[in-house]
């Protein structure tokens, strides 16, 4: 599950802005198999944490309702270009993934 | 009382699908997931969701919260969200879908120097209210919005 996130961080102003696109199914454990009439079982991202110098600056909670592939974005102050952002996601099935990038 | 009595009952029982789904296989339990709020995330109305988030379910609308989403999804499994908070202070932003099967959809806890800023993109099964919930000092602010979602992507 290598590489499944993109983001990209930018300062302006003092105020740093994250993009991130994560490639996931997002099986909300409720959509059925037409051939079989069983369900896909849940398949989603439960935790997303994204740290700066070691100190988180955001945290989400995500249910099943978030779309496939999702897509995040916020921002926060006190970064500055250069500074490597982390991010990571743990889906319900212990699946996980991180990445660190370059706020620019 | 009777309305505790009845959100207990609901609570309890989606703990214990979530139980029964979790002794079957389906959902494999993690130390790291113990922060995941599942009661909060397995409520089936939203009042029963903000409680389970937050214990409590008494919010104040506040025009505080900018809430950006579309009058109508025409395809109701990317419905892209912005929400603005200028409530100083603010410590989380929960999303909640009322009509969705479960109606809270995330929660984004904002820690050092994070703004009242976060956008996303979500699945919503039908026309239905999108509530945000702000926490800023302790008190729960609220704000909604109805999105009409287009059933059969005809582009209505």
């Amino acid at each position: 599950m290598a590489k499944s996130i993109k983001v990209r961080a930018k300062v302006k102003g003092g105020t740093t802005v994250v993009k991130a696109l994560i490639s996931h199914a997002m099986e909300t454990g409720l959509r059925k198999n037409k051939k079989t009439g069983k369900k896909f079982p849940a398949h989603f991202i439960q935790e997303v944490t994204c740290s700066h110098n070691g100190k988180d600056v955001l945290t989400a909670d995500w249910g099943t309702a978030i779309s496939k592939n999702p897509y995040l974005s916020f921002k926060f102050k006190g970064a500055k270009s250069g500074d490597t952002l982390k991010m990571s996601w743990v889906d319900n099935k212990g699946e996980s993934d991180s990445v660190e990038a370059k706020i620019k | 009382m009777n309305t505790k009595r009845r959100s207990f009952i609901k609570n309890s029982a989606a703990a214990g699908a979530f139980g029964v789904a979790v002794s079957a296989g389906l959902i494999t339990p993690r130390a790291v997931m113990a922060a995941w709020p599942k009661a909060a995330f397995a409520a089936t109305d939203v009042d029963a969701a903000i409680t389970g988030a937050f214990g409590s379910s008494a919010t104040t609308e506040s025009a505080d919260i900018a809430l950006k989403a579309p009058e109508i999804a025409e395809n109701g499994a990317v419905v892209p969200i912005t929400v603005t908070s200028k409530i100083a202070g603010t410590e989380s932003i929960s999303l909640l879908i009322s009509k969705n099967p479960t109606p809270l959809t995330a929660t984004f806890k904002m820690g050092e120097g994070a703004e009242g800023f976060v956008s996303t993109r979500v699945k919503m099964s039908k026309t239905s209210d999108l509530v945000v919930v702000v926490k800023a000092n302790g008190k729960l602010y609220s704000a909604k919005k109805e999105v009409k979602v287009t059933i059969g992507g005809c582009g209505g």
